[in-house]
């Protein structure tokens, strides 16, 4: 199912927790080689993880985790503002409306089923939030993946070259985009929107609603 | 009801705002934007990273008072819900179950709070947090239908409301405004020279769905709600040139 957990709700569930910090340890450290820092637990952790962000993440079946995101409006520190702003026109782009995502995760042998997952939660974000953008930064590999979902991005601009390579990419909400990611993620609509009422409880209704 | 809050009243109070030169005339400002959303309260309430508190609103006077005498800050499941969070909540969200909660809310329509309300947590530089609160009395539809209509105006209200408070903050020092990138200083550019968004998109080699998001960022960084107040100001602070 899809889990919406800021980290404070995370430290909740350290099993989950742990989870997903060595996952991401595996893709960002292992397999893609990135510069970045992991622990004597074998958890990857950078500073906006102390920022108490928004995580999306995919819980599987038996508790475990499938892959995640991170979110963090742009109007505080991000890691698009702060280390990619030569990819993003030269500056900050900074609004309420618009997040980045970053981080974006899959466990080892996670199927495609779970990218499309993450991908309809960021609809739900999008949608439910009253956001226009979300940006993200991302790995190569992630560009392949997106496609094959149904939620290409907008390149905004990359570097680097090949596993190396980091891209900056933008996303707005559309109901084609939603639809379609749903299907490739073999989740209904209907089931996206309970999972996210479920997190976030559900607002007052329109008429018929 | 007509809540269509309009958008030219807005932006003329939201200028008001920005010339706003002490911490006192903000209970103005915040009264004059209540009226332009059209609905019964408005709210902003600040707690900087050490501690300090600030508010201002449009409550009766003596629910302020009960409720800083009661200590509800400690109950109240919208600071509970939206303390370290950032993302906006309609008070139909939050955990209302408890006894203490359900007291509380009633005790707050008896005081004319309003049965609804849409709440926007702000995260400001080095641990402050304040909370912009719209309430009202309406039934849910009506709600449903102001905040669809209204949310994202009210979280860039919310958050140029807060810039403009911590400008008052004691001590502190005198900031840069947020400076437009050189992409954003191309897109607003050929908007002011007339440019449609699909022609300034072409000019400037990228997709319209790109441009959109350096005219949002833009947008903010202007303290504008929409475009053409986004270009004005650009132009009358000599951002841009034409």
């Amino acid at each position: 199912m899809i889990r919406y957990l800021y980290a404070d709700e995370l430290a909740r569930e350290p099993a989950l927790q742990r989870a997903m910090f060595r996952d991401r340890a595996d893709q960002f450290h292992s397999r893609l080689g990135w510069d970045v820092t992991v622990d004597a637990n074998g958890e990857e952790r950078d500073g906006y993880d102390a920022e108490n962000p928004l995580y999306v993440l995919w819980q599987t079946g038996d508790g475990g985790h499938g892959g995640s995101m991170r979110f963090l409006p742009t109007t505080g520190p991000t890691m698009v503002n702060d280390h990619f702003g030569h990819l993003t026109g030269g500056g900050r782009i900074e609004s309420p409306l618009i997040w980045e995502c970053t981080r974006f995760c899959l466990s080892r042998g996670a199927s495609g089923q779970v990218a499309a997952a993450l991908m309809l939660a960021g609809g739900e974000i999008l949608r439910n939030f009253g956001l226009r953008h979300l940006v993200g930064v991302f790995d190569a590999r992630m560009v392949r993946i997106y496609r094959r979902i149904g939620a290409s991005p907008e390149l905004l601009g990359r570097e680097g070259e090949g596993r190396g390579r980091v891209s900056v990419g933008l996303w707005a909400f559309s109901e084609t985009a939603r639809a379609e990611v749903a299907c490739r993620a073999g989740i209904s609509p209907a089931q996206s929107a309970a999972w996210f009422e479920q997190a976030f409880g559900a607002p007052a209704q329109a008429v018929g609603a | 009801m007509g809540f269509e809050a309009a958008q030219p009243i807005l932006e003329t109070v939201l200028r008001r705002l920005e010339q706003s030169a002490a911490l006192e005339e903000l209970q103005d400002h915040i009264t004059d934007l209540r009226d332009a959303f059209r609905v019964d309260h408005l709210v902003y309430h600040w707690v900087s990273g050490t501690g300090d508190q600030y508010g201002c609103g449009t409550y009766d006077p003596a629910w302020v008072e009960r409720y800083l005498a009661q200590g509800y800050l400690r109950i109240d499941p919208v600071v509970l819900g939206c303390f370290q969070r950032f993302h906006p909540v309609d008070w139909k969200q939050l955990d209302w179950s408890s006894r203490a909660a359900r007291a509380f809310q009633k005790e707050a329509i008896d005081y004319g709070v309003g049965n609804q309300g849409y709440s926007i947590p702000i995260r400001g530089p080095n641990g402050q947090f304040a909370l912009f609160t719209v309430s009202h009395n309406c039934d849910d539809a009506a709600w449903a239908a102001f905040c669809a209509g209204s949310r994202r105006d009210l979280i860039l209200v919310a958050h140029f409301f807060n810039q403009k408070a911590l400008e008052f903050e004691p001590g502190r020092l005198p900031e840069q405004g947020q400076a437009l990138s050189p992409r954003e200083v191309d897109a607003m550019t050929l908007l002011a020279v007339g440019h449609s968004r699909a022609q300034a998109a072409d000019a400037l080699a990228i997709s319209e769905h790109t441009l959109r998001v350096y005219i949002e960022s833009a947008r903010f960084k202007l303290g504008a709600l929409n475009t053409t107040h986004a270009v004005a100001r650009a132009l009358s602070r000599g951002l841009i040139v034409v």
